[in-house]
């Protein structure tokens, strides 16, 4: 589906510092049912959120109020293991529209890029003392600009630059998907199909 | 000039063209839906008011979210029957192949594109899930996608991708009585760690690959989104070519020498050059279980858990959560651990020679009064083929049951959930927290390390079974 714009954002964020957060915690694959993409964020990181019973768990930085904002920051390897999109659409459906981590699972980062969640892959030093300011001041500001691709703690804090494929990075800037392009590079497709010497059905 | 990878081959042979600063576009020839990852795709291109581009190149099953027990009957739960519903609505709307509930070609779906001979050597295959690397056992590039890219390949057939780096992984030496494909991939993820190889695509190479079967290779490629591999192949050659030959959908004929003698020019140039090489030794591999919460957190059987500090991939917050959850302490041996549930089954390991390897142990034994314990064939062709050579009668008479095809405890989206608390050996890939119902306790393991739990009621040594 086509997304949304994303050119600059000024947020607050979610500390998050777990590392290897696999997509199974992102969104257990019992609530894989659905067959929209609504919803998702209801049950986004369910059995770390909710203690049995469904009962908010205090402990858990989402139900802790000093946190807020469109930016989730975490650990290493972020999204790792199933390649179900559904949980960058929880992620993006919750609130957020920037993870920052020092590294992602690579169908992750696919995934969050296709649906307009921009993954930014900070250095592991950036994301340290992103936080341990946040830790001692939750309110904590930072902004991400996309068109310069770096990523600071506000005021005058420490910056990180973000790398971002060409394409991709004008995808969001723009709104555009890739249905969209790939549609209007049909001729080509076809072109290719027609110069191939193809030996299955 | 170097020569070229295998990987490189198959990818730069499958470049759509275009003008000098366009993104690369990959032309996909097999593309395998089911039912938890396409629904959204298909709204998504009926909104746009396109049509499938080529419905002949995507095949479908329903595997994820169905029941294990009673496929003859309407699904119960509700949302689920309304998903695979949904999958069958689309594929006769679209003019897609469905190989559904209750058809004899049903299973997994990386156990059917194998069997059926819809998976080719130097292919580019891709499905809604990260397991579709399995595939690479053919000389394929197979990965998985998510749900964006499935309607991409609807609508167009190709996708958007930027092209991985290259990493080879040599195994060499010998493999102990025992210990077998999926005791080889877990030691490398343990040695890689879950994170070693993202950004990667891997060839899996040397002498111990080249000796194994088809069915070894699909368990290894499997895994190679554990360690963060986009996929891993394997080069085909005669083991892989006789394997294919007289499959249902495998060229045939003149078709089918046309495909070999381009099949054969796949494996990598000797002077190619990867962007990184390991050597694994097989001699030190032993069966292999894990202790933690992420696969690559593996051990030898008769290792202990290591104490903070030991790992070097991971932080201490995070190594000793994932013991905590699991309820093991550092400096534990893993054998002699009590199991309550063993799970044999999943793309990893639910083919018929996993089930010969599960077999091989329990025949003539009992299974543990106290284990529960899930034998679930990868399909309906490997159900038939366990049935026709008389592993269902000697299972049965250790006490097992077999059930129905499907994904089932892999990752519990069906009734088939570990109870909170519960230890469970599985065959399956991933022992994340709660991958196989909340609270669950994952221990992976091969068949053979499987049907040892469900005997003795513990983690055992398979090696003293023969």
């Amino acid at each position: 589906m086509p997304v949304e714009k994303f050119i600059r954002l000024v947020s607050g964020c979610v500390p998050l510092p777990e590392e290897n957060v696999d997509t199974d915690q992102i969104i257990p694959a019992r609530f894989l049912k659905a067959t929209t993409r609504d919803g998702f964020g209801e049950n986004l990181f369910y059995d770390w959120r909710y203690l049995n019973g469904g009962t908010a768990n205090p402990d858990f930085v989402l139900n802790n109020p000093a946190y807020s904002g469109a930016v989730l920051v975490a650990g290493k390897n972020f999204g790792s293991g199933s390649s179900r999109e559904h949980a960058a659409w929880a992620i993006y459906d919750y609130g957020f529209r920037v993870v920052i981590s020092g590294s992602f699972a690579d169908i992750f980062k696919n995934n969050a890029l296709n649906v307009g969640l921009l993954p930014v892959q900070a250095d592991e030093s950036f994301v340290e003392a992103l936080f341990a300011q946040l830790e001692i001041q939750p309110a904590t500001q930072i902004a991400v600009d996309l068109e310069s691709q770096h990523v600071s703690i506000l005021p005058g804090g420490p910056v990180s630059h973000f790398e971002i494929d060409a394409y991709k990075k004008n995808c969001l800037l723009r709104g555009f998907d890739d249905v969209d392009y790939l549609l209007s590079r049909q001729t080509d497709i076809e072109a290719f199909e027609h110069g191939r010497n193809v030996y299955y059905e | 000039m170097a020569g070229k990878t295998i990987i490189d081959k198959i990818w730069d042979a499958h470049l759509v063209s275009g003008a000098n600063g366009d993104p690369d576009i990959l032309y996909i020839d097999r593309h395998f839906i089911h039912e938890v990852t396409s629904p959204q795709a298909f709204a998504g291109i009926k909104k746009r008011g396109c049509r499938v581009f080529r419905p002949g190149m995507t095949i479908a099953t329903a595997d994820h979210n169905v029941p294990t027990e009673n496929q003859h009957l309407a699904i119960a739960d509700d949302l689920s029957r309304m998903q695979v519903d949904a999958l069958t609505q689309n594929c006769n709307e679209y003019g897609i192949t469905l190989y559904g509930l209750n058809h004899p070609c049903n299973g997994i779906v990386h156990v059917i594109g194998p069997e059926l001979g819809l998976t080719l050597p130097g292919m580019t295959i891709v499905c809604g899930d990260s397991h579709t690397a399995t595939h690479g056992a053919f000389g394929a590039i197979a990965f998985g996608i998510g749900t964006s890219e499935v309607e991409m390949i609807l609508a167009s057939q190709c996708l958007i991708q930027s092209k991985p780096k290259r990493m080879r992984i040599n195994i060499l030496g010998t493999l102990q009585e025992g210990v077998d494909a999926k005791d080889i991939i877990l030691y490398v993820i343990s040695k890689i760690s879950t994170s070693g190889a993202v950004g990667f695509f891997v060839e899996y190479a040397g002498p111990v690959i080249t000796g194994t079967s088809m069915e070894e290779r699909m368990t290894i490629c499997n895994m190679s989104i554990e360690m963060g591999a986009r996929g891993g192949l394997i080069a085909p050659d005669d083991v892989c070519f006789s394997y294919l030959k007289e499959k249902r959908h495998a060229p045939k004929g003149e078709e089918w020498e046309r495909a070999l003698a381009y099949w054969e020019t796949l494996p990598s140039d000797e002077d190619a050059v990867f962007d990184k090489e390991l050597v694994i030794e097989a001699d030190h591999i032993e069966p292999m279980v894990t202790y933690g919460t992420n696969p690559g957190m593996g051990l030898g059987i008769t290792g202990s858990i290591p104490v903070p500090g030991e790992v070097e991939d991971q932080s201490r917050a995070s190594f000793e959560k994932s013991l905590q959850y699991m309820g093991f302490s550092p400096g534990e041996r893993m054998l002699g651990k009590p199991v309550d549930y063993v799970f044999m089954g999943s793309c990893t390991n639910g083919r018929i020679e996993d089930l010969r390897s599960f077999a091989s142990i329990v025949r003539g034994r009992k299974k543990a009064d106290h284990v529960t314990a899930w034998i679930v064939p990868g399909s309906k062709q490997v159900e038939k083929e366990a049935e026709e050579e008389g592993l269902r009668a000697i299972l049965e008479k250790a006490g097992f049951e077999m059930r129905q095809p499907g994904c089932s405890a892999c990752l519990a989206m069906n009734d088939d959930k570990i109870p909170p608390g519960k230890y469970a050996v599985s065959t399956s890939n991933r022992n994340f927290e709660g991958r196989q119902g909340p609270g669950a306790r994952t221990i992976l393991a091969s068949p053979m390390t499987a049907a040892a739990a469900a005997i003795t009621g513990k983690i055992s040594d398979p090696r003293e079974f023969f």
